[in-house]
């Protein structure tokens, strides 16, 4: 198994720590895993994105051109980014914002309406954790235990109380999931 | 496997890491993107509490340097680190520690350039890292870490071969390798040298001149031009030394390849993706990874292109190692470059579309 994500949004986010959060996932899982960040001018442009790729073999290249999964929040993303899906891959996004939906029709694509959802939680802080539970009923790449383990590992221990929410905005997220556009 | 304390680290962080675990006593640095985390990482350790090794941020490179050059005249483990517009600062201090003998760390994340350039990915400093960078005729020993595991080995590894060989060691990295996290699996902490330990391993450190024994001086000045030839004589000698014992490589599907991608660094990681896909294809390509830039694979270079129709090197830079490939396979077998500059990252796919038309077809 190997899975090649892509996650691309605006500064702020929590795109960085989404991946992050995948990332030390699955580490905790036992498998072989990078985190690539965008950087520099890029971030300060107030646009962030990260490649995240878990594996059961060692990773060759942490950069890609073609990603599996693409997981999009924000329009600059999308008009980025559509088309760095592999063919029959998966794009998820969040409509919040967006003005020109994917038109792709060679790969699956799903929407989140995370954003409004973090918002009716009263939780815009784990806006993130409910597109990667989103991503993780479409592909369950790392077991729920081990997400558990990776919020442990990769927040820091005065925000662990926190740990909860996090984990209620994942359920979350695999409920509101919603296909677009299905391969057959 | 091992017991080794396992982490998610950026490959800047974990090579900071390392240092404090191979025990050394300071690190000297001034700030530049894309390696700042360096500092920024020891700064927040606060290694003086654990270790009682020292991290200063100096006034510039160029002091940054020379305080690597003062701590390692006194047998001290010292290193620093910067990108390339601030290597070129640092390159008079270099020539000097190399004249001097003297080992030391130094971490070169590079960017693209010249000039200040970029400050994306690039690996256009092979010439200045192998090739001398400052004056005269030295070599340092080169390492070229392509994974977060490595830049935390090689910490450790470049000390030992500097005190081995009384020689700077460059790690040349670069803002991939140094912005990605990777598992890594962290070395213990050695204990650092006690000063008793310091006097009895380097005899020829500035250590406080005892009774028993004649002054140690430490300098890169001879005046006297047989003086110096001799010295350089003996540079040469443990030059030639360092090649003969200390090449290390990695060959990945070379057995049956017919063709072989030459890369380092991060370059070598897309460049295992490129073999991949074009393995996938049918197309025998194998990927010879050099580890040491200095010294270069020679030997395995010249054996395979006893058997390949031919290599590619595959460099984030114009084509600078192909010299070296050129020379060690004699020029027996057709030899391409494939590279991006100024920053861009090739993608995997562009490395095959080169292959094929450039090696393969062409």
């Amino acid at each position: 198994m190997t899975e090649e994500i892509l996650i691309a949004g605006f500064g702020g986010q929590g795109v960085l720590s989404m991946g992050k959060i995948l990332a030390y996932s699955g580490v905790m899982g036992n498998k072989e895993v990078s985190w690539m960040p965008s950087y520099g001018p890029e971030m300060r442009g107030g646009t962030a994105n990260v490649t995240v790729i878990i594996s059961d073999d060692r990773i060759s290249s942490p950069i890609l051109s073609l990603v599996d999964t693409a997981i999009i929040l924000n329009q600059q993303s999308l008009d980025k980014f559509e088309n760095s899906v592999k063919p029959g891959g998966i794009l998820i996004y969040d409509p919040n914002g967006i003005t020109k939906r994917p038109t792709r029709r060679d790969i699956n694509i799903y929407s989140i309406h995370a954003a409004d959802e973090a918002a009716k939680m009263g939780l815009t802080k784990v806006f993130n954790m409910i597109v990667l539970g989103g991503f993780l009923k479409i592909k369950p790449v790392v077991q729920p235990e081990f997400i558990h383990k990776g919020l442990e590992k990769s927040l820091p221990v005065r925000h662990h109380n926190m740990i909860p929410e996090n984990e209620k905005a994942i359920e979350r997220g695999k409920e509101i999931i919603t296909p677009e556009f299905l391969l057959n | 496997m091992s017991m080794k304390e396992l982490r998610l680290m950026k490959g800047n962080e974990a090579f900071a890491e390392a240092a404090i675990r191979a025990g050394a006593d300071g690190y000297f640095g001034y700030p530049i993107t894309p390696q700042s985390e360096v500092m920024e990482y020891l700064m927040a350790q606060k290694p003086h509490e654990r270790t009682g090794m020292v991290v200063l941020q100096a006034e510039s490179e160029i002091a940054a340097i020379n305080m690597v050059y003062a701590g390692a005249s006194c047998g001290k483990r010292v290193l620093t680190s910067s990108s390339s517009p601030g290597i070129s600062l640092k390159q008079e201090g270099i020539s000097y520690i190399a004249g001097a003998e003297l080992p030391c760390v130094i971490l070169n994340a590079v960017r693209g350039g010249p000039g200040l350039g970029t400050i994306q990915p690039s690996q256009s400093d092979y010439f200045q890292s192998t090739k001398g960078g400052g004056h005269g005729d030295y070599r340092l020993i080169v390492l070229a870490p392509s994974s977060v595991q490595e830049m935390s080995d090689f910490a450790s590894l470049s000390f030992d071969l500097a005190f081995k060989y009384r020689n700077p060691v460059l790690i040349l990295s670069d803002g991939a390798i140094g912005q990605m996290m990777e598992k890594v699996y962290l070395d213990d902490q050695r204990p650092r040298f006690t000063e008793e330990e310091i006097i009895k391993n380097t005899p020829w450190a500035t250590t406080g001149k005892t009774a028993n024994r004649e002054r140690n001086i430490i300098t890169s000045l001879n005046l006297d031009s047989h003086v110096q030839e001799e010295h350089n004589i003996h540079l040469q000698a443990k030059y030639r030394e360092i090649e003969k014992n200390e090449v290390r490589y990695e060959a990945l599907h070379c057995e049956d390849a017919e063709y072989v991608i030459v890369a380092y660094g991060s370059g070598a990681r897309l460049s295992q993706k490129a073999v991949d896909i074009a393995r996938a294809k049918g197309i025998k390509v194998g990927l010879l990874r050099p580890i040491t830039l200095f010294p270069f694979p020679k030997a395995p270079l010249a054996e395979l292109a006893g058997r390949v129709k031919g290599f590619m090197t595959v460099e984030m830079s114009a084509g600078q190692m192909i010299e070296d490939v050129k020379l060690a396979i004699e020029c027996k077998v057709k030899v391409e470059h494939f590279g991006r500059m100024g920053g861009i990252i090739p993608s995997p796919q562009e490395i095959v579309d080169a292959l094929e038309s450039k090696l393969i077809g062409g």
